[in-house]
């Protein structure tokens, strides 16, 4: 088992042509995933790695019958893309795609949840289920398969925490990154849900960061969990943010920081770990205590 | 990117918000000017920092003569951190009440939220949390009057004020749209009870109406690109400046120690590192994901331009490539240089090609961030070079 993704996952990427697409379109085939088919307006009737390319999502369902689509349009295209594949009845949404201005970003959320549409991201590198399938951007050796799940704010800091694992022997269910913009799909607190249901993963790794309130929801949540939780934060020593006027100071109301979310995380029963590579020790102690 | 004031204002003015009468100056005569057309002045400096009022960015004067002392005393001055070249000057308010007025993004909800209180002003982050009142938007279905007519009630605002407080909050609405706003704030939005300024038409009347006494419009960066009408407001040093340019995102700190990362979170994650091995981050430069060899090659150049003692590039490849990155370092090594020492930790997409083209020039590179940080820190404490 796995979450969201799995072997049997039938993709589709939108902006297939474009350099970043067919890179990667390119490394997820190497990884076993199963691409089915690809689109680019103008460009149908194209291959691009012996993957057919069609002008539109609806031609691609008809024929091949994707069921979750990776996204690597151009942001000023992205919320058109999302909407299409929304449209043409896909249910599961990777949005690799960064800079989406941030009403298109919202605009994609309020129709995913009005269509029942799982997004992850945007500004993401994705989603892989470790020796099954990888839907984004992600090295794939990095992962190993195994029994830790892990949900990310942070791309590269999530590369750098399952490198850590797989070094010592934990393997990985499925790692989520939720993507890094401040409007994105799913949180820390429905992968936690996900995680918990799923009879692979036995432990949960949040990798984080300082700024939002997303680090404090879950721990809200982590406290009505039975699997452990390990939680690495990057920020202890970043200069202090932009604040957003009045009105963020007013949302965060404290909450936000790097002390506030490591208090609240533990507070809530997780273990934080102070350097990524400490995760896996424990990680450890928890399997080994649960 | 945040706008000025003056400029806040202009839009909020052409979207039919009640600003006070007056307009932006650069020097102390204008200034005395504006006094002279409007009467008693407020005059306030235009920098982007919050928490003006506290620093002593904001002046009153009752005369031209005495708007003139103050506008010469506050121009070329500086203001946490900022210089100060233009001061608003406009009608002085007598202000009533002050109530809080703003629509924001609101993360959790990916949605916008409008927030008022009736406790606005220089303390407003320190309102308590129940006298502030929120309301979620849908951002396809927009606002709706009953919602800011809710929210005028629970503000305690009754009449004409509510009234006002609705059709303002609409146009607030309006704006937030228009400008693929980020954040739309008027602190305080002032109940004013005297007559309307002599720049108005209306003088003599003495209801209460709200005026909107400063204005907030931060616009998403990420939607400048449709907003082609909007004026560019120029944020950061001229260095930080030439990194955004770029496409990179850079701010300048006071260690020795230079950095390139890809990632923001990495890149906080390095700078927690090198504090915690001792050592003195000089920069948070985020390389982003997918850069390519040119502009890392000119973020590199930027990076010794401000003479660190070591510069440690930390990059795990996934839309970035690590003979990209390889590329960019050797290409800034053959054509200026390495004056000082590189550490370099490169794993990820292509790192093997990566590696091999940093052997062929001569450079090493270290597979664990652990050991390039710690080694970063040696040399920028011992000058082991």
């Amino acid at each position: 088992m796995s979450i969201l993704v799995d072997e049997k996952t039938r993709v589709l990427v939108q902006g297939i042509t474009g350099n970043q697409g067919a890179f990667h379109t390119r490394q997820m085939l190497d990884y076993g995933t199963r691409v089915v088919a690809g689109t680019s307006p103008g460009k149908g009737g194209q291959e691009v790695h012996g993957i057919p390319v069609y002008d539109t999502v609806e031609e691609a369902v008809a024929r091949h019958g994707p069921t979750a689509s990776v996204i690597f349009v151009p942001a000023p295209f992205a919320k058109d893309a999302a909407f299409e594949a929304m449209d043409a009845g896909l249910k599961l949404l990777v949005i690799i795609t960064e800079h989406i201005p941030v009403h298109d970003a919202m605009e994609i959320m309020a129709f995913a949840a009005a269509r029942g549409v799982t997004v992850v991201g945007p500004n993401t590198f994705g989603v892989i289920s470790p020796g099954k399938t990888k839907l984004g951007i992600m090295p794939g050796t990095t992962y190993t398969p195994g029994p830790v799940g892990i949900a990310a704010r942070s791309g590269t800091l999530s590369y750098e925490v399952a490198a850590a694992l797989s070094a010592t022997g934990l393997g990985q269910s499925t790692v989520v990154g939720m993507g890094g913009d401040r409007v994105v799909g799913l949180s820390f607190v429905d992968l936690l849900k996900m995680f918990s249901q799923d009879p692979e993963t036995r432990a949960v790794v949040l990798v984080g960061e300082i700024g939002g309130t997303a680090e404090e929801e879950a721990a809200e949540y982590i406290k009505t969990m039975q699997k452990p939780v390990v939680a690495y934060l990057a920020g202890k020593s970043a200069p202090p943010g932009k604040r957003m006027g009045h009105a963020g100071a007013i949302i965060e109301r404290g909450r936000g920081t790097f002390e506030g979310k490591v208090a609240a995380l533990q507070a809530g029963g997780a273990r934080v770990a102070a350097l990524p590579w400490e995760v896996p020790r424990l990680v450890m102690e928890a399997l080994g205590g649960s | 990117m945040k706008l000025y004031e003056y400029l806040a204002k202009e839009f909020f003015r052409a979207a039919g918000i009640p600003v006070p009468a007056g307009r932006v100056c650069e020097s102390a005569d204008e200034a005395a000017r504006v006094a002279a057309e409007v009467g008693p002045v407020a005059i306030k400096a235009q920098i982007l920092a919050g928490a003006r009022g506290k620093a002593g960015g904001i002046a009153f004067a009752d005369t031209p003569d005495e708007a003139r002392q103050a506008a010469g005393r506050l121009l070329g001055s500086e203001l946490r951190g900022y210089r100060v070249d233009r001061l608003l000057v406009e009608e002085k308010l007598s202000i009533e009440k002050e109530l809080y007025l703003g629509i924001a993004v609101e993360g959790s909800a990916r949605r916008p939220v409008l927030i008022a209180s009736a406790q606005g002003g220089m303390a407003i982050e320190e309102v308590p949390e129940r006298a502030i009142v929120k309301k979620t938007l849908d951002i396809t279905w927009g606002m709706q009057p009953y919602m800011a007519r809710v929210l005028a009630r629970r503000l305690g605002l009754e009449g004409v004020l509510a009234r006002q407080f609705e059709d303002i909050a609409l146009r607030l609405w309006g704006l937030f749209r228009r400008y693929d706003a980020e954040l739309v704030e008027i602190n305080p939005l002032a109940v004013v009870s005297a007559p309307a300024g002599a720049g108005e038409a209306c003088a003599g009347r003495a209801a209460p109406r709200l005026v909107a006494a400063d204005a907030r419009l931060n616009v998403d960066d990420e939607a400048l690109y449709r907003h082609r009408d909007l004026p560019r407001v120029e944020e950061g040093t001229d260095l930080e400046r030439r990194v955004k340019e770029l496409g990179l995102s850079f701010v300048q700190l006071d260690g020795d120690i230079a950095v390139m990362a890809n990632g923001a979170g990495i890149t906080m994650a390095t700078l927690d590192v090198l504090a915690r091995y001792g050592g003195r981050p000089a920069n948070f430069l985020d390389a982003g994901g997918g850069a390519a060899a040119e502009p890392m090659a000119q973020a590199i150049g930027v990076l010794l331009e401000t003479h660190p003692r070591v510069i440690l590039i930390n990059i795990f490849g996934g839309i970035t490539r690590c003979d990209d990155v390889a590329r960019a370092i050797v290409k800034v090594k053959s054509e200026r240089g390495l004056p000082v020492p590189l550490v370099v930790r490169l794993v990820g997409t292509n790192e093997d090609q990566g590696a091999a083209l940093l052997r062929e020039h001569g450079i090493a590179a270290f597979r664990q961030m652990e050991e390039a940080a710690a080694r970063a820190v040696a040399i920028a404490r011992g000058g082991d070079s």
